[in-house]
């Protein structure tokens, strides 16, 4: 199977680099599936998973804040956080969702600044349930 | 003169903070390395972004963005980057000096601007001087992740997209290399739409997803707070080049003045060593 390189880099510094058979993720227009030889495209991404497999095996990454850019050589996603699976710090993000979820409950706050933060939580919560 | 004893302590005490000032300036050192490896790899994201909206600012459709587009000043934004701690040399002093320049320069009163700080060295002076701060991030770490400034970017950006001022200047300490740093003032926003024309785009022709124009407005934001991380990752070396040299500096002058309290010490101890003499051999004569 043809291969492409996916890139996805924070402004910290590249989260991930390799070659990929198919990027899986939720753009601005629904979901998306993205195999070697895509139309070039540009789109926002917001608080969600990307999916990618390779060789039979699936990776999910937690991002949030970013865009994504596929170009003829490859695919590069651009976000303010990316972490693997296996790097997310599940108690950290177990704690953030039970603050976001207070605040909201109380109206404590800038509540869509919480609930950006549960968003943010839960979906890294999310991801590191897959192993 | 003063006796044996007390240069002694003297020298004692500039040995110690010679050590103290001999670690600091290797930490600083340490530190400066990691704060460039990290502007290093924070580079790639910035140049994306930048590609991706020269490409569309040039995109046939001509698309327009009101970050973009220089409107009337009636107010103007600064955001200024200071350090936390002192023991920096001229770091700070040197760049409220330029803010003050300019402030007196552009402005008649302090309705005219509102200023943002980064660093509690640039706070507490300005502050003291009753500038309009509307926005403040203090204890940034040595290696600052986005994290940390995410907010006070954000703020800066938003305040321009819904019109409290009209643009916003940059300050902080270029980065030459790690003997000098000089403190600079840059114009954030407006973004130089010049600046984004010149440079040649990728020839790709993109799909847009949902459109060009919420791409670009979901784009330029982000772009300039990188550009604001980017400004603080820079400034942040240059204070670890600037503790570095004046901790060196510190070191020097240390190492100096104990040399002159050695010599002292020295010449006390041979009249003593004199008197002492004369003492036994005056007594000597006597008998």
């Amino acid at each position: 199977m043809s291969k492409m390189q996916l890139d996805i880099v924070t402004p910290e510094r590249k989260v991930y680099s390799k070659d990929v058979e198919m990027v899986i993720t939720r753009a601005a227009n629904g979901d998306i599936g993205i195999l070697p030889h895509h139309a070039p495209l540009v789109s926002p991404l917001h608080v969600t998973v990307v999916r990618v497999k390779n060789e039979g095996q699936e990776e999910r990454i937690a991002i949030s804040g970013g865009f994504l850019e596929v170009r003829p050589s490859g695919v590069t996603i651009l976000a303010e956080t990316a972490e693997l699976s296996s790097n997310i710090d599940v108690n950290r993000a177990e704690a953030a969702e039970a603050r976001a979820k207070e605040r909201i409950a109380e109206h404590d706050g800038d509540l869509a600044r919480a609930e950006l933060a549960l968003k943010r939580a839960a979906n890294r919560l999310e991801v590191s349930k897959w192993k | 003169m003063a006796t044996m004893r007390e240069i002694k302590i003297k020298i004692n005490s500039f040995e110690k903070t010679k050590q103290i000032t001999k670690a600091m300036k290797m930490v600083a050192a340490s530190y400066l390395r990691k704060a460039q490896e990290q502007a290093e790899a924070s580079r790639p994201y910035a140049d994306k972004l930048k590609d991706v909206i020269t490409g569309l600012a040039q995109g046939a459709s001509g698309v327009k963005h009101p970050m973009l587009e220089s409107r009337p000043v009636s107010k103007t934004g600064y955001l200024i980057v200071t350090s936390d701690r002192g023991l920096v040399g001229g770091y700070n002093s040197n760049l409220i000096r330029l803010l003050t320049e300019k402030l007196k320069e552009r402005h008649a009163s302090k309705d005219e601007y509102v200023v943002f700080v980064i660093g509690r060295k640039g706070l507490e002076v300005l502050q003291k001087r009753g500038l309009p701060i509307i926005g403040q991030t203090t204890g940034i770490s040595a290696i600052p992740q986005f994290a940390e400034v995410v907010n006070i970017a954000k703020e800066a950006v938003s305040n321009y997209a819904d019109g409290s001022f009209d643009e916003l200047y940059l300050l902080y300490n270029e980065f030459v290399n790690p003997v000098i740093q000089r403190p600079v003032e840059k114009r954030l926003l407006p973004l130089a739409s010049e600046e984004l024309n010149q440079e040649k785009a990728s020839q790709t022709a993109y799909e847009y997803e949902p459109s060009e124009e919420e791409v670009l407005a979901e784009l330029l934001p982000r772009y300039a707070e990188t550009l604001i991380y980017n400004a603080l990752l820079e400034g942040k070396a240059s204070e670890h080049a600037a503790q570095m040299n004046a901790m060196e500096n510190a070191t020097e002058n240390a190492t100096e003045i104990i040399g002159k309290l050695t010599l002292q010490f020295n010449r006390a101890r041979q009249a003593a060593i004199t008197q002492e003499i004369a003492e036994i051999v005056g007594g000597a004569a006597a008998l």
